[in-house]
Order: C-alpha cells, then sequence, then structure tokens
C-alpha cells in the first residue's frame, strides 16, 4: 500500500503516480538527500567542463609562487571611497627581521579587480572546440589569484581541485558501470536460473567479497607498467577496481531476482502468455532498478575512495594526470603540509563528494520501494 | 552443528588453494621478473650484468620453470616446511621476515575490530530507539561525516594536528628505545600506548557503516510482535530491549564480521603507510615496488588467509548465537 | 451461560468510557477509536467484531497502552476493578510506568494473531514462559520451570519436559498458539485479551483452540476479551458482543440480542452474510440444472506433484463439465493450491494426465504442453490469485494489466485495445474512467475485480480461482462471488473454485472435492459433501466450523479426524503448520 498520508499529495495525483513520481515524492521529503542531489549535480558539471571553473592553467609551474598561501577575495572596497566589484589584492613577501620567517601581507595599494567570464588561459571543452572564457579571470594575469594557494612548484592548487574533479568523479561512474554490468549479468544469472549456476556463482561471490581489497589492488596495480599513457592508465584501474567491485552489486541484483520470481504477479505475468524476455525487462527490470540506482549510488563514493587511496601511495594514477589522490600525494610529507596545510583542499573536495553521493544513494535507497510502507 | 562447522572448515580448503593461486598470479603478473628489476637498479649506478649472471640468478630461483611448476613448488614449500621461500632483495627466508609483522597487523585490526563494535553497538541501538531524535541525527551526521572520510587522510590531518600543534611524531607503533628490543613486558606496554592512534583512526570509517547497519538492524526488529509480546509481559522498557530486539539485531550484525575484517586489514594498509607502521603494509608495498615475488606473495596470501579465517569466525559465532540456524 | 447478563451490584471488572485513541499523521489527526465505552464482567467473554480497519485491535492495545508509536489515548477512561476493591484508571497511567507494568502479564495477559512471529525466535519456549513467572511471581529459577512445564501441559502440550526447551519454529502453527496462551496464563491473569488469537489458523486447529480457552477461562474464572472478524467464533464463545465499525461502536449488547434481534444496519449486513454461506447463492438457484451428460471439458487423471519428498499432490483424479464450478476445498497443506497451480502448468507434474477438451472438440494433455501450444491452451485456461496486492504489479497501469494479455497474443494494440480495456473493466464493474490508475489507488475488492477482468480478457473456457475472496471483508465477499457467478452466466465459464471455507463452497459451487494431505478424500455434489459428508475426514472438518447461531453450541459433536495407520512425523508436530 502507498502510504499517501506520508507523500502529502492529494489522492486523485498520487491514483495516477507512476513508481518514478511516487520514488520522486518519497525522495524529496528528505532534505539532506535532496542537498546532497544538488552538490551532486553540481560537482558533475564542474567534472564536466572543469576550464571554465579553473582559474589558472593548473599544469603551469612557477618558482616565484612556491607555498604561495590563499589570497582573499573582496567585494567592497573602502580605500578610495566606496566601491562594490569583486576584486583581490596581491601578496607581498617578507621577512621577520628576527626570525627570518617568510610573512605574506596583501598589498592593498594594488586592487585587481576580478571579471566574471573573463579571458584566461585556453582549455579544450569535451574535446569539442576550444575556448578561453573562465567563469572568474584576473585582469592581472602576472599577479595571478591563488584561491587554495599554490604547490610545490608554484601551481594554483584551486585550479588543481577542480581539474581533478573530471578524473576523480568519472572514474566513479566508470568503475561502477563496469561493476554494474559485471554485477547484473552474473547476479541476474544465478537468480533467474538458480539451482547449480546459482550455487557456484554464490560461493564465488563470496570469496571475492572476503577478500580485502586494498592489497589486491596494490599487487594489481603494481603489475601496470610506469610508461602507459594516461588513458590507458586510467581504463586499467578502473577494471582493477571493478573486478572486486561487482560483487556486492551481483549479490544486491541476485536477491533481486530470486525474490521477485515468486511474486505472483509475474507467476500472472507468465499465464498473461508473456515472453520472458518481456517478463524480465517489463515487469522484473522496473520492479528493481531503483533498488540498483540507489545501490549503485552508494558504490560510485566506495570507488572515488579508491582511486584516492590507489593513486596516493602511488600506485594509481600517475602524474602528471591530475586526480585528487594524485594531488594528496602531494600532502604525504609532514614537511610539506606544516608550510602549506591548504594542501589538503584536495582531501576536503574528497570529503565533500563523497559525503554528497553517500547521502544521495541513502535518501535514494529509502524511497527506492514507494509500495512497502 | 558440529556437521555446520565440519562443512564450513572442508569448505576453507578450496578457497584457501583459490587464494593462494590468486595471490601467485597477482605476484607473476607484471612483465619482467625480480632479475630484471634488478639488472635495471645496477644499471642505474653504471654496473652492467652479463647475460650469464642473469640466467644463473633466474635459474637459482627457478625463474625459468612455467608458471604452474613455480605455483607448486613455492605451495608445497609452504605447507611442507613452512617455507615461503626467499626474499630476493632482502637475500633472506621470506618467512623471516613475515610473522612480527603479520602479528602486529592482526593485532591492530582485532583491536580495532573491538573498538568499532563497541562504539558502533550501543549509538547504533540508542539511534534506533530514540529515532529522529537529536542524538540520533549527530549520530547520523557522525556516521555519514565517518564513511566519508579516507582513513589515511585522517591519519594525515591528525598527524599534521599532533606536528603542528604539539611538536609530535605520532608515527610508528614503538618508541625508537623499543622498535629493535625484543619483546618484553616494557614493550608491550609501549605497543599499547602507540596502538591507539591506528586503532582510532581505523575505528572512525568502519564504526560509522557499522552504526547504519545496527540501526537499521534495529528498525527493522523494533516494530515485531515479538517485542509487542514482551510489553504485554509487563517486562520494563529497557530489559526487553536488550533481551528482544537487540538480541536478534545482534545475529546480522555479527555477519559483520565477515567483510568488516577485510575492510579493517584494507583500511590499514594504507593507514600503516602513512603512520608508517611496522606491519605488513609497508613492507608489501616495497616488495611490490621492487616485485620481490616470494615477499609479497606471502604478504598477499597471509592477509586474504586471515579475511578468509575471519568469516569462518563469523559463521561459526553465528550458527552458535543463532538457533534458526544451528538447528534447521 | 448466553442468555442473561447477571446484574450484580459489583462493579464489572474492566470499565472502558468514551475511549478516543488517535494517531497523529502528517495530514492530520486519525481517530482509530473515536468514544467507545464499554465493560467486562469477571468471568465473562466480550467479542469485539469488526472488519479490518474498524479499530478493534487498537481498542485491544489501548487497555494495556501498547498502542503502536505513534498512537496514543487522548481521552476516555479504562477503570480495572479487582477483587480485593482496588479501582485504577489504565488509562491515565504512563506507558512505561512500573504500575502498568505490574498489570501487564499479572492482571490483563495478552495472546496475538500471529504466533510464530509473537514468539520470539531466538529464545527457548520455556524461557519466555518463566520470563513472567519470574517477573510477576518472584519464583526462583527452577520453581519457575516446573510451573512452566505443568503450564505446557495443561494447555496440552505433548512431552511438555522436553517441548519447554524447544524453539518457537519447531512448534507447529497450533502449538504456537498454545504456547502463547500457556505463556499469558502463566499469572493466573483475571482478564486475556485474545487478539484475533485463530485467524491465521486452520479451522480444525480454530476449534481446539477456542475450546481450550473456554476450559481455562472456566477453570481460572478469567474474563475474556475477544477480537475476531468471524461472526461464527462470535456466536460460539461470546456472552456480549460490541460490533465496531470505522473505529465506533456500531452495536453492544449480549450475544443473544446481536444475533437475533440485530438493531443497527451494519450489524444485520455483518450477520446477513455469514447466514448467507448457510445456502445456495440466489443466482445458482435461478440456473437450469447442469448437462452432466455433456464430456467434461477438463480431465485430470492420476496427477501427482512432488517437491522433493514431499507429495504436495498424491494420484488425484476430478472432471469439470463445461459452464459447472467445481471447488475444492481443503485446510492449509492440503494441496488445493498445489492443484490449480499444476492446473495451471506453473508446475511440471511428477505424473498423470490433464486432459483438456477444446471447442472443436480435440483433447490435449495439458501435462504435456509446451511452447506455442501451451501457450495457446493458457488462453482459454486462466487464474484468479488469492493475494489481490500481489498479484497486480504495482507499476503497471491498471489498463496495462488488464490489456496486457491482448497485447502480447497480438490480439488488440492502441485504440482498439483501449476500446476492449474499457469494456472489461464496465463488465466487472469498475469504472473504465480510472484506467489510468496504478493498482495502489485501489481497494482490495476493486483490486480482486482487476485480476478477474484480466482473467476474461481471451475469452476462456475455465478459470482457476485460488482462495479469489478469502483475503476481502466479508461485506466485499459476496459482491466478488456474485461477480464471477454472473460472469459465469455471460461468458459459459466452468470454474475451479479453490477456497479453505467450506461457506464459500456451499454458497458457489456445483461438486467439490475435498483434499487432505495431497489426496482427494472425497467428491460429491456440493450440497451434499457440505451437509452430509461420507468421508470422516469432511465430518471432522465440518463438525470445527463454528455456527453463526448462539442458540447452537454444542462442542460435543466437535472431533477431530486422525488418519488411519499413519506416521506421523514428529511427536510435537499436531495441527496445522505452515506450508
Amino acid at each position: 500500500m502507498v502510504d499517501i498520508s506520508a507523500v502529502n499529495i492529494q489522492p486523485d495525483r498520487a491514483a495516477v503516480a507512476s513508481q518514478w513520481q511516487l520514488i520522486w515524492w518519497a525522495f524529496k521529503r528528505h532534505r539532506l538527500a535532496m542537498i546532497a542531489l544538488f552538490v551532486t549535480i553540481a560537482m558533475y558539471i564542474v567534472a564536466l567542463v572543469p576550464g571554465f571553473f579553473a582559474i589558472n592553467d593548473p599544469v603551469l609551474q612557477n618558482a616565484r609562487t612556491t607555498f604561495h598561501p590563499p589570497q582573499r577575495v573582496h567585494l567592497i572596497d573602502t580605500t578610495n571611497g566606496l566601491s562594490i566589484g569583486l576584486h583581490y589584492y596581491p601578496l607581498k613577501l617578507t621577512r621577520d627581521p628576527q626570525t627570518l620567517a617568510t610573512i605574506y601581507t596583501e598589498d592593498t595599494s594594488r586592487k585587481i579587480p576580478i571579471r566574471l567570464f573573463g579571458r584566461g588561459y585556453e582549455y579544450s571543452v569535451l574535446g569539442l572546440f576550444d575556448t578561453n572564457i573562465h567563469l572568474i579571470a584576473t585582469t592581472d594575469p602576472s599577479r595571478p589569484l591563488f584561491l587554495f594557494g599554490a604547490d610545490r612548484l608554484g601551481r594554483d592548487v584551486y585550479s588543481r581541485v577542480v581539474q581533478g574533479a573530471q578524473i576523480s568523479l568519472s572514474i566513479g561512474l566508470v568503475g561502477v558501470f563496469i561493476s554494474l554490468l559485471l554485477g547484473v549479468v552474473l547476479g541476474g544469472i544465478s537468480g533467474y536460473y538458480g539451482g547449480r549456476i546459482d550455487f557456484v556463482l554464490q560461493r564465488v561471490i563470496d570469496f571475492v567479497l572476503s577478500l580485502p581489497t586494498i592489497p589486491i589492488w596494490l599487487a594489481m596495480a603494481a603489475a601496470l607498467p610506469q610508461g602507459w599513457p594516461a588513458t590507458v592508465q586510467y581504463m586499467m584501474i578502473t577494471i582493477i577496481l571493478s573486478l572486486t567491485g561487482w560483487a556486492q552489486l551481483a549479490r544486491v541484483v541476485r536477491g533481486r531476482f530470486l525474490s521477485l520470481r515468486t511474486e505472483e504477479f509475474v507467476a500472472a505475468a507468465r499465464l498473461d502468455g508473456v515472453s520472458e524476455g518481456r517478463i524480465i525487462f517489463r515487469h522484473m527490470l522496473p520492479s528493481f532498478s531503483s533498488h540498483i540506482i540507489a545501490s549503485v549510488t552508494l558504490a560510485v563514493p566506495a570507488m572515488i575512495l579508491a582511486e584516492t587511496s590507489l593513486s596516493f601511495l602511488g600506485l594509481g594514477l600517475q602524474p602528471p594526470t591530475i586526480s585528487w589522490g594524485v594531488l594528496l600525494r602531494e600532502a604525504q610529507n609532514i614537511r610539506s603540509i606544516a608550510t602549506a596545510p591548504w594542501l589538503f583542499m584536495s582531501g576536503a573536495a574528497v570529503v565533500i563528494a563523497v559525503m554528497a553521493l553517500n547521502l544521495l544513494g541513502d535518501g535514494l535507497r529509502d524511497a527506492a520501494d514507494p509500495y512497502n510502507k | 552443528m558440529l556437521k555446520f562447522i565440519a562443512k564450513r572448515l572442508l569448505w576453507m580448503i578450496p578457497s584457501l588453494f583459490a587464494v593462494s593461486f590468486l595471490a601467485f598470479v597477482l605476484i607473476q603478473l607484471p612483465p619482467g621478473d625480480y632479475v630484471t628489476t634488478y639488472i635495471a637498479t645496477l644499471a642505474a649506478s653504471n654496473e652492467i650484468v652479463d647475460q650469464n649472471t642473469a640466467a644463473s640468478l633466474r635459474e637459482r630461483f627457478g625463474l625459468g620453470d612455467p608458471l604452474m611448476i613455480q605455483y607448486f613448488k613455492w605451495i608445497w614449500g609452504i605447507l611442507s616446511r613452512g617455507d615461503f621461500g626467499i626474499s630476493f632483495e632482502w637475500q633472506q627466508p621470506v618467512s623471516g621476515l613475515i610473522w612480527e609483522r603479520m602479528a602486529l597487523t592482526l593485532v591492530l585490526a582485532v583491536a580495532s575490530l573491538i573498538a568499532t563494535w563497541a562504539i558502533a553497538l550501543p549509538i547504533g541501538v540508542y539511534s534506533a530507539v530514540r529515532k529522529y531524535s537529536i542524538g540520533d541525527y549527530m549520530f547520523t551526521a557522525f556516521s555519514f561525516f565517518g564513511l566519508s572520510v579516507p582513513s589515511f587522510l585522517l591519519a594525515l590531518v591528525l598527524m599534521y594536528v599532533a606536528a603542528v600543534q604539539f611538536g609530535q611524531n605520532v608515527g610508528g607503533l614503538f618508541s625508537p628505545e623499543y622498535e629493535t628490543a625484543s619483546w618484553s613486558i616494557a614493550k608491550m606496554f609501549d605497543l599499547m600506548t602507540h596502538l591507539w592512534l591506528p586503532v582510532i583512526i581505523l575505528a572512525v570509517s568502519s564504526t560509522a557503516s557499522l552504526i547504519r547497519v545496527m540501526r537499521a538492524n534495529m528498525l527493522d526488529e523494533l516494530p515485531k510482535p515479538y517485542v509487542t509480546t514482551a510489553r504485554a509481559k509487563g517486562l520494563s522498557e529497557f530489559r526487553l530491549l536488550i533481551k528482544y530486539p537487540m538480541r536478534i539485531a545482534l545475529n546480522p550484525f555479527i555477519s559483520t564480521i565477515a567483510w568488516l575484517l577485510p575492510n579493517l586489514i584494507s583500511g590499514s594498509v594504507v593507514v600503516a603507510i602513512v603512520l608508517n607502521l611496522p606491519t605488513a603494509a609497508p613492507l608489501l608495498l616495497q616488495a611490490l615496488m621492487a616485485q620481490d615475488m616470494y615477499l609479497a606473495g606471502a604478504f598477499v596470501l597471509l592477509i586474504c588467509a586471515l579475511t578468509l579465517i575471519g568469516s569462518l569466525i563469523s559463521d561459526i559465532l553465528l550458527a552458535l548465537v543463532d538457533p534458526r540456524i544451528r538447528l534447521e | 451461560m448466553s442468555d442473561i447478563v447477571p446484574m450484580t451490584p459489583r462493579k464489572p471488572l474492566l470499565d472502558v468510557r468514551n475511549l478516543v485513541t488517535q494517531f497523529p499523521l502528517r495530514t492530520g489527526i486519525f481517530k482509530a477509536v473515536d468514544n467507545l465505552s464499554f465493560t467486562i464482567e469477571a468471568g465473562k467473554t466480550l467479542c469485539v467484531v469488526g472488519e479490518s480497519g474498524s479499530g478493534k485491535s487498537v481498542t485491544a492495545r489501548s487497555i494495556l497502552q501498547i498502542i503502536d508509536s505513534p498512537g496514543e489515548i487522548a481521552s476516555g477512561s479504562i477503570m480495572l476493578n479487582t477483587a480485593d476493591g482496588l479501582s485504577v484508571d489504565l488509562a491515565k497511567l504512563h506507558p512505561r510506568s512500573k504500575a502498568i507494568r505490574n498489570i501487564r502479564g499479572r492482571d490483563i495477559a495478552m495472546i496475538f494473531q500471529e504466533p510464530m512471529s509473537s514468539l520470539s525466535p531466538v529464545h527457548t519456549v520455556g524461557d519466555q514462559i518463566t520470563e513472567v513467572l519470574r517477573l510477576h511471581m518472584k519464583m526462583t529459577k527452577a520453581e519457575a520451570r516446573n510451573e512452566a512445564i505443568s503450564l505446557l501441559r495443561q494447555v496440552e502440550i505433548p512431552n511438555p519436559e522436553q517441548a519447554i526447551d524447544r524453539y518457537a519454529f519447531q512448534y507447529s502453527g497450533g502449538m504456537r498458539q498454545r504456547a502463547m496462551i500457556a505463556m499469558a496464563l502463566a499469572c493466573r491473569p483475571k482478564l486475556l485479551i485474545a487478539d484475533e488469537p485463530t485467524t491465521a489458523l486452520d479451522v480444525t486447529t480454530q476449534a481446539e483452540i477456542l475450546d481450550l480457552i473456554a476450559r481455562l477461562q472456566k477453570s481460572f474464572g478469567m474474563a475474556v476479551l475477544f477480537i475476531t472478524h468471524d461472526m461464527g467464533v462470535v456466536a460460539q464463545i461470546a456472552d456480549d458482543v460490541l460490533v465496531m465499525h470505522h473505529g465506533v461502536a456500531k452495536e453492544y449488547g449480549p450475544v443473544e440480542q446481536i444475533f437475533h434481534a440485530p438493531q443497527d444496519p451494519y450489524t444485520r449486513m455483518l450477520i446477513g452474510s455469514v447466514l448467507k454461506l448457510e445456502q445456495k447463492a440466489e443466482i445458482r438457484l435461478a440456473r437450469p440444472p447442469l448437462d452432466t451428460s455433456a464430456k467434461p471439458i477438463l480431465e485430470v487423471r492420476n496427477l501427482s506433484q512432488h517437491f522433493g519428498t514431499l507429495k504436495a499432490l498424491d494420484d488425484v483424479s476430478i472432471s469439470l463439465l463445461p459452464g459447472e464450478t467445481l471447488g475444492i476445498v481443503g485446510e492449509s497443506g492440503s494441496g488445493k493450491t498445489t492443484m490449480g497451480r499444476a492446473i495451471m502448468r506453473l508446475y511440471d507434474p511428477t505424473a498423470g494426465e490433464m486432459l483438456y477438451r477444446k471447442a472443436d472438440g480435440s483433447v490435449v494433455d495439458l501435462a504435456r504442453l509446451e511452447g506455442a501450444a501451451l501457450k495457446e491452451a493458457r488462453r482459454e485456461l486462466r487464474m484468479v490469485f488469492q493475494d489481490p496486492f500481489g498479484s497486480l504489479n504495482p507499476r503497471m497501469t491498471v489498463a496495462q494489466v488488464i490489456g496486457e494479455p491482448l497485447l502480447v497474443n497480438g490480439i488488440a494494440r492502441g485504440k482498439e485495445l483501449d476500446e476492449r480495456v474499457c469494456h472489461l473493466m464496465e463488465q466487472v464493474g469498475l469504472d473504465p474512467r480510472g484506467r489510468e490508475r496504478y493498482p495502489h489507488a485501489f481497494s482490495g475488492g476493486q483490486r480482486q475485480r482487476i485480476g478477474i477482468a484480466r482473467a476474461i480478457t481471451l475469452k476462456p473456457r475455465i478459470i482457476v480461482a485460488d482462495e479469489a475472496t478469502s483475503a476481502l471483508d466479508v461485506s466485499v465477499r459476496f459482491q466478488v462471488l456474485d461477480l464471477l457467478m454472473k460472469l459465469q452466466d455471460e461468458l459459459q465459464l466452468a470454474y475451479i473454485f479453490i477456497s479453505h471455507d467450506i461457506g464459500v463452497i456451499r454458497y458457489m459451487c456445483d461438486r467439490v472435492g475435498v483434499m487432505y494431505r495431497g489426496k482427494l478424500v472425497e467428491v460429491g455434489e456440493a450440497e451434499k459433501v457440505c451437509n452430509a459428508p461420507d468421508h470422516p475426514y469432511t465430518q471432522a472438518l465440518l463438525s470445527a466450523i463454528p455456527r453463526p447461531d448462539p442458540r447452537d453450541r454444542d462442542r460435543s459433536r466437535r472431533f477431530r479426524y486422525t488418519e488411519p495407520a499413519t506416521i506421523s512425523s514428529s511427536p510435537i508436530k499436531n495441527g496445522s503448520s505452515a506450508r
């Protein structure tokens, strides 16, 4: 029974509401999950065109800006009467005369305005065309803006984090997609046919699930030659992650298939003369696709964490590829992070992304079955 | 019951073989072998190794044999005399290198498991019983946060805080004076004072997921009719909670050992590398990088075996506490 | 004991006045019980009767303050007056207070509908009984154990010394309810609240449990508040009756008055619906007699269906005439559902033939059909399922559900399909304007009509109806039964009507087959089998059915059928068990 009172919708609308509509109504009541949904969408938009959101060329090195600290962006300027507009000030490097420690201070005499949708470095949009329009652009390229500071080689951490979103977020999706293919096919076979096939596949799934993933990944990743091109490396890492990730999804699919096989409406469909293919695609698949979507959403953050861990250990993606795990390698050294704690920003990005996806998946899972309240 | 345990134990044999084969294949995967790596290292320091030396090295390590022969030689060595082969890099038997590190890995994993349970169980029950209370929201927020922070990042942040705020180095499992000392009460005590930090780091993420598991289990059990029956008997709310729904929600909780242990061991690998703990992980990483195949293979095998034993224990525990499994 | 309510100067044991129990919901406040008043005298039985959603169960739970969250007592009083002159208003006590906990299980005990889920799966039965004794009677472990064994003996559980250490899942359904009763009666309560305690049980087991409760009630001198939807049970056990509908009392009075001089139209409808099942349906009385010389449309010969070692069907032979309604009756586990599903070829029969005579006179064996031929036969043999919720895909609109057989068999599509669906919905009494709605927008009775529309879509000749009305409330049940008979006249259908309810069989069927443990023990004219059966099992079954007349309370004629010379599987198993 659908608990119509719970979704707060007039009965007339609920009467003709499809499964997805009911799920959406249930999901919308989950406020945190809604926030997570917006954050997730925003992050994937950034990942789609990171160049547009970046400020400085993420690979541009500059010895003069090594460990340059983050700068503040100001809105109101009162130095010369009142004026409103986004701007920042370049930092002046001074040394403490006693301790010789470096001190950065804002040079308020040189106001640099920020232009929205201004011009900057050239980048490619999805490999389709090149442009140099950025959301945020400085008007003085010789004194760049470092929102999150700069790293050991003077590269802009903010732009690198934005650029890293592309690899880190997509590796989760691609990896889960491969896992899903394996999981749905094997889990489906196991659950649909049952019997001996099911028994064997069940044992395999149990076995894979009992393996400690990271040592296995490490061993597999260590087998990858170092010199491979970045795209091949990327594919290999996703495949390695999926090789252990499919089992969880296969188990979910199998469980759903088994319980659906005994549903009366499936028996009824069979008696209606519905073909096996149509039973699977018209009756069974719609019944568990929402659960699959929820499980997949919960699997993506695990993949992101896995890639981050592997790259962090130096066995995943290799520089010059930019991913959050690769960026975190910069923070491996206690001395680096002691001088430049802003190197943790890529870690913060990981935490936000994973948290948003987890909350989203949790909300989806709660809303996935509108008929069993 | 005995039959169940016997069946479960019997099942361990093919599993262990599968794991050992997997471990062996994994360490064989890299193109080339240790000798290639060795020659490359020497070449980097301008030493030239002639073909004869390379061939004799290969001969010595049996690297020329077909894969299956090498595997059987390896596994036979392990089974018959506990010989895991020779570490090329350390030039000594693998068995001399691994046991203390494996033991510390196990200590770390079990300590984290206990910590995880001790924290997650009461919080999960509380969250379910006081659903949608302020406390529940706080614990839920904590668990989502804990799920989202990679353990190595947590380790890094803690190291940073300790170094910058307190000027301390928190890595390792022993104080410098005990690192090479032989085992003693004092060394054990020293271990305890160092163990808590990695244990907490590891426990955070697993606690987070276990709180969710326990909360969901409890929420499943709380509306069941047998709870109403117990209430209708006049039991106090606390007593009936402990005796009935919690007791029954514990069963799926026990089965979490099966995946919690692999997770903890997995997580401990990265954390151990960051914190430079003398567990298996840093040596495994080093061995993998250097293609020191027998050393790496021994670690992968033993770590996998450990998790298999974990799931064996959880299955047996489950049968012990759940009469439905024991008697059906 | 049924004719007069004694007017004692004593206060009644329980006096409920103007009770309101409500559930605050997102959309407002739902009053599950609204301004209800009744009393229970010591040693007497009050039956609260009503259909689903009437608030009868909430009433029972309000007394012990164990209402499911977020329900709460909003107003009213529940005075409990004990023999020692003490009075306490249960409605004023906090649900978690020590005061109410001392009353629960000691002064007032409760048993529930589902004995399996109401007992803990991981504690022994003995553990759960001794717990009450130790809690309220402060017994030692050993005392409590001895007392528990003696209680199990009193509720007639065989080998109580061993049974005490077993788990609920090792008991049969009837035994579980006995264990629940033993637990409830452990502290000799003054009032036993029984919430549909026999609904999940077979009719023969029900009779035994009712007898047991009556016997213990007499020997303990306790009052019983009995919640049920079954007017037959009410007639057999009640002193007073409270009829509830949508949370309010419709009628309240002595059982004699309720059954023989009902005042309220709703009460009259409830009683009328039970009395209707005492005879043939009116529609059938008007029909010309069946042509018994016609060749059977379906002949089942020596059909067996084994699942592993379980012989669900064992050498069953029966035939069905064109236009006939053949009833199959039996208790749970008798194989009647397996029979329906085997005929539909949802299983592959282990042995035997099912000869189906097509409209052109040719005969096919359904047991051997495969592929296209089976598909073709299934167009003419259709099924109506028991569960009106599970048998409709919740993700398809009603039009899609009803139209699917037409679509997949390539009979109609597009506009023509839509027109056929509209026509079918009208035929089963549904408004075709609702065809774009999803099943969740329909009530149980309406859903069953959708299921029937789907069954007649392909112009079938035989319909197998498996407990088609068991899940429905009595008020709806007759509408669906009458619809089936109307369609039978319109479409010349033959029915195989599977039911556990002899009354429904008597109302609907021309002939009836009685099943017991996979075997067909008796086949004959419905009138004869339902009134004067030959086989001792059928006789026992009939004797166990509670007669809906309080003047006809003769428990002595009831008896249990024991199969001659069979080995019982386990000493503790007895009565019905889950399938």
